[in-house]
């Protein structure tokens, strides 16, 4: 037990995960640079940047962790009419009803406070919510598949599903927001 | 258990945590977009910021669970003096996490090089990463550490506190640390 609290064998289990995901953020990363300009020039896009990513990443989060949970206590089955899968689907999409218009809104509220949002409260709060419920819809696909594809090849969904899951919601979170802002900002 | 009940559990258990990490979020949107001048002046600098801050958040989410079961196993106690698990576990979080950051600092620099885009020196980035990675390490040390042992003392299970302290304080303290490591960098190099 003492060995797996030494420094190297900690890094051995933690950096080849690590720089995975390093390495599957900087899509992200990439992603934002490419409409960097646009971003510098509405801040209150800039603002919403890391908020929509970890919103994001917490919605797939919170999915996995559940859907994780219920799969060990052999609860879930991969039905559509599953009550645990369909129950849970719905509460992400609900999640992301809540939060992300209140992001938009206060995203743009901050803004508004020190300088010029010079885009409208009620674009940038389009913005969050088609964002939003795009990114909730792909968590659940994301989620779905990766649960059942480490119930397939017989691995443990906490170990694998839920940090994959937060990273990949993590660069789908930016990828949307591009899309989205190509479509609703002028 | 009907799909109603199962909506309403998951619904109430949830909406806190993530509208807390939300409120995180805006806070540390309100620094990048602050940061304007920073990122005109360090160009690639936006491209690390979603890997710099995910780095954080599974470093120190890491290290919390980590303490989170060896508290529950008996193996470390909740008092604040040094320990050999928890040094190491803390060591082990700090150097990880410079090890990735310095990753990123160096692929950021090769694609955008190699995409022909323009891009900072290789050693300003290298130092923002470094600078910034150390400076969010300790406070985010000192957060998930008070975090754990405080909660488990009053009789919580710090399992459930590690998720919503690292969304919220990773976004915050790695966006801060970020600012703090850029403007370091402008001034000295």
């Amino acid at each position: 037990m003492a060995e797996s609290w030494s420094v190297p064998s900690i890094t051995r289990a933690l950096l080849p995960i690590l720089l995975a995901l390093t390495a599957l953020e900087l899509v992200g990363g990439l992603t934002l640079g490419s409409f960097e300009v646009t971003l510098l020039q509405y801040p209150t896009l800039l603002v919403l940047v890391p908020v929509m990513i970890g919103t994001a990443g917490n919605l797939g989060s919170i999915l996995s962790a559940r859907m994780s949970t219920a799969f060990h206590l052999g609860l879930l089955s991969f039905d559509p009419t599953d009550e645990k899968l369909l129950g849970n689907t719905i509460t992400t999409v609900l999640l992301a009803v809540s939060v992300f218009p209140a992001v938009g809104a206060g995203g743009w509220a901050i803004v508004a406070v020190t300088g010029d949002p010079q885009l409208s409260v009620w674009r940038v709060v389009a913005v969050a919510l088609a964002s939003g419920l795009i990114l909730a819809v792909l968590a659940i696909v994301v989620t779905v598949v990766a649960t059942y594809t480490a119930y397939r090849a017989e691995l443990d969904p906490d170990d694998v599903v839920i940090p994959v899951v937060t990273n990949v919601c993590d660069v789908l979170g930016v990828l949307v927001l591009f899309a989205v802002v190509q479509l609703l900002v002028p | 258990m009907s799909v109603r009940s199962v909506v309403s559990n998951a619904y109430r258990s949830a909406l806190p945590v993530v509208m807390l990490s939300a409120v995180g979020g805006l806070l540390a949107g309100t620094i990048l977009g602050g940061m304007d001048t920073e990122l005109r002046t360090v160009r690639g600098l936006l491209v690390m910021v979603p890997a710099f801050l995910a780095i954080r958040g599974s470093v120190y989410g890491s290290l919390g669970s980590r303490l989170s079961s060896a508290l529950h196993q008996g193996l470390i106690e909740p008092i604040f003096e040094p320990n050999e698990r928890l040094v190491n576990a803390v060591l082990a979080a700090l150097l990880n996490g410079l090890a990735a950051s310095l990753a990123a600092a160096l692929l950021t620099f090769g694609i955008l090089s190699v995409l022909d885009t323009s891009v900072a020196p290789l050693r300003v980035l290298v130092f923002i990463a470094l600078l910034g990675g150390a400076l969010a390490g300790v406070a985010l040390t000192v957060v998930i550490v008070v975090v754990v042992f405080v909660g488990y003392r009053r009789g919580m299970n710090p399992d459930d506190l590690v998720g919503p302290a690292m969304t919220t304080a990773g976004d915050i303290f790695g966006m801060a640390s970020l600012f703090v490591a850029t403007r370091a960098a402008i001034a000295l190099l």
